[in-house]
Parts: structure tokens; C-alpha cells; sequence
């Protein structure tokens, strides 16, 4: 489970996030829905320890991170916005990398990595050297490195990003599994289908604030509005939505 | 530190390796182009150099002579010596200038009258001095003049009854304490700094890759996300840039100690020094300079937002070793205990005098090895806050 409680980040003179909170709970899969640069980046770097907020909390499984960024890190497993992989390696070799990081046992970390293979559909890949490889072949790459260790907290930052339709439909049923399997799913996104498609909860944020979370049917039923699409203009305001 | 710290280290340390092996640029930089460029330079340079020399000693010495006519006795005893005449020409003065001529020779049309009346009797060497090329050349034929004279002042002596040595009231003999070594040391001078050049260049690849190039190939966040220390994958990386530096200068030492032999072969004279003790007493040295150095280009690095931005500034670093060489060669410096504490001059002192085959005392040696141990500690400690920052994955 992962919880933030108040947080706030500056840059300089901008604020990027105020007064945050929000709740991923086990077994739910939780979006975070926002037009571009409202701070879902930021936020979620907090929540995985890369970036210290100036004020707040963040709890992972009921543990502070700011006490021991490393426990909270271990529990956590993360695609961020950058998903960068070393190309002289092949991609089982950029796995194997992060599992020693994670301090795993070799029988472990070859099991985990047939499990994902198989799981992700990486077969025809997998021993390949990463340089030249397509975009979905790149994030199922991240993705299994970011979760070779198991973790039962999972942080996506934007992960459909650049895949065609065939690698989204992949990578939804995957996390589907990953919620069924009793993980706490944290992902955001701007594209509205996807929240529709898979969150049980939706944190909206716009301009670094939270302005609404909820079901998708308590957000329409608060907006009174009929598609949630309308429920989410109406909540960030109309001249952010003309960004989308 | 911890079972897991090591472990850490290792693992970052190992695939750093395991990648730059499979890089070929970086391989080319670290065992080819960096150990080898220098030995086979010198070794290029100084067999041109004993090439002409020796030519020069033993080819006729061509020199323009103008009124030869009135001289004919210094001519033929010139050219016995192995001067060649050349023809006379208008203007020596301007075809010397023009660098179109080296030497002119002028003997003057009042020659034969001193000469008869026994007072000296005046020739003119018109030359440019700024030619250094000539030197050896000049030397020559100054030699052969101060020989006729040295000749003809003892038989005029003779001639009047009287001991030749009444004419040299003063001898002199050379007793150069120079070893041969030490005589040869010149030609070594540009050693120490291809050693320094080439841990410099061992590494540099790896370096940029370290924070600049993660960063710009984007690795460098998730990297951050796993549950270490990021001092320890700093160790790691550091580890295996001064694992390639000092592959590097071990390449170099070897491929220097094969020049000097295969230079020394043919040559009575030539002092062999890059031999195994001078490899063997530069090594404990040089170590914890690869530290240094890995420690610094990674600092330099940190500030770079691409790989290209990290290459020019490390670009700029090749350079620093040029500043202690210039130092002792330029000012002539005396080598002095504080200055083995200074880390890069101490590495090229002792290689100077190694050369020199005067060699350093363990105390000079052990300076060195601290104060440069101390300085890669202290550079580690700014590159392990920069590490540390919030900005440094997210930047870019």
C-alpha cells in the first residue's frame, strides 16, 4: 500500500506539487489522471524516494520512506519517465543487473526472469543486445527489471507511452494480472481510455493539487456529468483542458 | 563496510567492465591508441634524431666559400677534415637570411698578407643562429677552424725554437659526472607525460559514461530507484575507470620498456632505462593517480548534460599534464621533497629521475603515493555529494 499525506515540492519559485494525498491500496489498481505538467511526474518521484518533498509523507506499506528510503525502495518496483537500458547488454543481462542490485539469489533471479519472459511475451528477445529495439520491446524490457524482485508495491509513470495498440492491450492485461495477484497498482496517465479501462480508483490532479479522486462512478455522480471524460474537464478547469 | 555494500560495488563494478569490453571505441582508447601512441612516437622521433646526427658527423659538411683563392692551404686542409666547397655567391649575407644557404665561409682578400706577417688573419662565418637545425653543422666547421689554428700556432712556435705549450698556459679537461643515463635523460623528457596522457585516456570513456552518458541515455533514474547506497555504485563505477587506466598504464610501461630495448639494440651507447625496475618503481605510484584521475574526470562530468559536452571538457583535461611538465622542463627545477606531495608533479619527478637513473628514496616514493591517495579521497567526497544531489538523475 502506498500513501502520501500532504506533500508539497517547489523548483525555484514554481510550485510543482501542493498538498498532496492520496491512497493505493493492495488489489486495486489506482490512476493518476492529469493533463501534461500537472505534477504527476513530481508526485510520483516522491513516492519513490527520489525526490524528497519539502513537506508531507509518503508511507510505503505503512512504513515512512524519508526514515529509510532503502526499505521503502526495496518494496517498490517502478517504471519511471526515463526507461533508459544498456545497450552492449542484452535485455536477460539488464534484468540479471538490477536483481544483483536487489541483492536476489541467482536460482531466484532465473526463475523470476522465466516468469516475466513468459508472462510478458519477451521469448524472442530476451538474449538480444538491446541496442535497436522497438519501443514495446524497450518497456517490457523496464518493466521486468523493475520488477524482477517481486515487489508487492507497483509505480508506473505514464507506461503506455509510445506503444502501439497491440503492446497497450499486452501491457493491460498485465497489470490486471499484477492487481489480481493482490499488488497495489499506482499509474498515470493523461489518456482517459486507460483509466476507464483499468482503475478501480481515480486520483485527478491538475496544477499541482488534487482536485477530486474517487470511482469513475462517484466522480461522474459528483460532477453530475454523464462520461467521464466531461466529469474530468469539469475538475481540472477549461483552459487546462484545452491542453489535452 | 558491509557484505552488502561490497557486493553492490561489485555488481556495478563488473557490468561496467562487462560493458566496455563489448564497446569497441572504448577498447581502442584504452589498450590501443592511449598505451601505444606515445611509445611508438618516441620511438619514430628518436630514431630520426640518431639517424641524422649520425649522417651528419660523417657526410662531407657542404659549405659556401667565398675567395678560396686566397687561402689555399686552410681550403685543402678543410676539406681533408671533410669540408665540401661549394661554389661562391653574390650576397651570402641575404641567401643565408633566405634560408636558401646554411653556412658561407668568408676568407678576405687581405688573408695572405696577416697570414705572411704572422698576425691573425681574419675569415668571417656568416650563419643564422635561430636555425637550430645548423647547430651541428656550425660545430663542425668551428671544430676544423680551432684544429688549423691549434696546428699552425704550435708550428709557428716550433719554427722560433720555442716548447709548443708556451701557447697554452691553461688546459682543460672534461670530467662530465653525467651518467649515461642521465645524459640520456633529455630525450625522455616527453615519458612522464605520455604515462600521465595515458591514464588520463584510459579511463575517459567509462568516466562520460558514468553520470553524463546514463543520463542521456536515460538510465540513470531507474538506476537510482534500487535499494543502494549511491555512493556505492559511485565506488563501483570508479572502480572500473581506474581498472582501465591502469590497463592503460601498464600497456604503456610495457610498450615503453620494448621501445627502449629495440632502440637500444644497434646502439653501443644508448642508455637503456625504460627497463623493468623503471616500469616496476612507477607502478606503486601511478596507482593511486588512476584513483585521481577516475575521481576527477567523474567530477567533471557531473556537470555535463550529454555525452558530447562530457568528451569536450575531458577534452580539456588532457591538458593538465602538460602544466608539471612544463613546469620541469621549462624552469629547470631542482627535484624537492614537497614536491613529490603533489600529485601528477610527484608522478613525473619520479619517472624523470627513474630515468635518470637516480631513482627515489622510499620516503619521496611514499609522499607521493599519500598525498595523492589523500587528493583522489578528497575529489571522492565532492563527487559523492554531487552523486547525491536531487537534481543529478532528473536533470536533462
Amino acid at each position: 500500500m502506498i500513501e502520501a499525506r500532504g506533500l508539497h515540492k517547489r523548483f525555484g519559485q514554481i510550485t510543482a506539487v501542493e498538498d498532496v494525498s492520496l491512497t493505493a491500496r493492495d488489489g486495486v489498481i489506482t490512476g493518476l489522471l492529469g493533463p501534461n505538467g500537472a505534477g504527476k511526474t513530481t508526485t510520483l518521484r516522491m513516492l519513490y524516494t527520489l525526490m524528497q518533498p519539502e513537506r508531507g509523507q509518503v508511507l510505503i506499506d505503512g512504513q515512512d520512506a524519508a526514515l529509510d528510503p532503502l526499505a521503502a525502495r526495496r518494496n517498490l518496483g517502478v517504471l519511471p519517465d526515463a526507461r533508459g537500458l544498456y545497450k552492449r547488454l542484452t535485455a536477460r543481462e539488464n534484468i540479471q543487473y538490477y536483481a544483483q542490485l536487489q541483492n536476489m539469489p541467482a536460482d531466484l533471479t532465473q526463475q523470476r526472469i522465466e516468469a516475466l519472459v513468459n508472462t510478458l511475451g519477451m521469448q524472442d528477445f530476451i538474449d538480444r543486445q538491446t541496442d535497436g529495439f522497438s519501443q514495446g520491446q524497450r518497456v517490457k524490457t523496464a518493466i521486468a527489471r523493475a520488477l524482477v524482485h517481486a515487489p508487492r508495491n507497483v509505480l508506473l509513470d505514464e507506461p503506455t507511452n509510445g506503444l502501439d495498440v497491440m503492446a497497450t492491450r499486452g501491457l493491460r492485461e498485465f497489470l490486471k494480472q499484477l492487481k489480481a495477484d493482490g499488488h497495489c497498482v499506482l499509474f498515470s496517465t493523461h489518456i482517459m481510455q486507460e483509466v476507464t479501462a483499468l482503475c478501480d480508483h481515480i486520483v485527478i490532479i491538475a496544477h499541482g493539487r488534487v482536485v477530486a479522486q474517487g470511482s469513475a462512478d462517484e466522480l461522474r455522480e459528483q460532477t453530475s456529468e454523464s462520461s467521464l471524460e466531461e466529469a474530468f474537464v469539469k475538475l481540472i478547469g477549461s483552459d487546462a483542458g484545452g491542453l489535452l | 563496510m558491509s557484505a552488502p555494500a561490497i557486493k553492490t560495488i561489485c555488481t556495478v563494478f563488473l557490468k561496467e567492465i562487462r560493458e566496455s569490453l563489448r564497446d569497441r571505441r572504448t577498447l581502442l582508447n584504452a589498450l590501443l591508441v592511449g598505451p601505444l601512441l606515445g611509445p611508438l612516437m618516441f620511438v619514430i622521433v628518436i630514431k630520426m634524431v640518431v639517424a641524422r646526427e649520425i649522417q651528419r658527423a660523417e657526410r662531407p659538411l657542404p659549405v659556401v666559400v667565398i675567395g678560396a683563392e686566397y687561402a689555399p692551404n686552410l681550403i685543402t686542409a678543410l676539406e681533408q677534415a671533410g669540408l665540401e666547397r661549394k661554389p661562391a655567391i653574390e650576397q651570402p649575407e641575404a641567401a643565408v637570411r633566405a634560408q636558401t644557404v646554411d653556412l658561407v665561409l668568408r676568407i678576405p682578400a687581405d688573408y695572405g698578407e696577416a697570414w705572411r706577417h704572422g698576425k691573425s688573419a681574419q675569415v668571417e662565418l656568416i650563419y643564422d643562429s635561430s636555425r637550430r637545425d645548423i647547430n651541428s653543422s656550425l660545430q663542425r666547421l668551428r671544430t676544423m677552424l680551432r684544429n688549423y689554428t691549434g696546428q699552425q700556432s704550435s708550428l709557428r712556435v716550433v719554427a722560433r725554437g720555442l716548447s709548443p705549450e708556451i701557447t697554452r698556459p691553461l688546459m682543460v679537461a672534461d670530467r662530465d659526472q653525467a651518467t649515461p643515463q642521465a645524459r640520456g635523460a633529455a630525450l625522455f623528457a616527453m615519458v612522464p607525460y605520455f604515462l600521465i596522457f595515458t591514464a588520463l585516456i584510459g579511463g575517459m570513456f567509462l568516466a562520460i559514461d558514468a553520470i553524463a552518458g546514463e543520463r542521456e541515455r536515460q538510465s540513470l533514474e531507474p538506476l537510482f530507484i534500487n535499494p543502494v547506497q549511491r555512493g556505492h555504485i559511485l565506488l563501483g563505477k570508479l572502480a572500473a575507470i581506474s581498472t582501465f587506466s591502469m590497463t592503460s598504464v601498464l600497456l604503456n610501461l610495457i610498450a615503453f620498456t620494448v621501445a627502449g630495448t629495440v632502440l637500444s639494440r644497434g646502439m653501443e651507447n644508448f642508455p637503456v632505462v625504460m627497463n623493468f625496475g623503471f616500469a616496476l618503481g612507477l607502478l606503486p605510484l601511478m596507482l593511486p593517480l588512476t584513483l585521481l584521475i577516475a575521481a576527477l574526470q567523474v567530477l567533471v562530468t557531473a556537470f555535463a548534460r550529454t555525452f558530447r559536452e562530457a568528451q569536450t571538457w575531458l577534452g580539456f583535461m588532457q591538458l593538465i599534464p602538460t602544466i608539471p611538465m612544463v613546469v620541469v622542463m621549462v624552469l629547470e627545477v631542482k627535484p624537492v621533497l614537497w614536491m613529490y606531495a603533489v600529485p601528477l608533479l610527484g608522478q613525473q619527478l619520479a619517472a624523470m629521475q627513474l630515468l635518470r637513473g637516480v631513482g627515489i628514496s622510499p620516503g619521496e616514493s611514499a609522499l607521493c603515493v599519500l598525498s595523492t591517495l589523500a587528493a583522489a579521497l578528497l575529489v571522492f567526497r565532492i563527487v559523492e555529494r554531487v552523486y547525491n544531489s536531487e537534481r543529478l538523475a532528473i536533470a536533462g
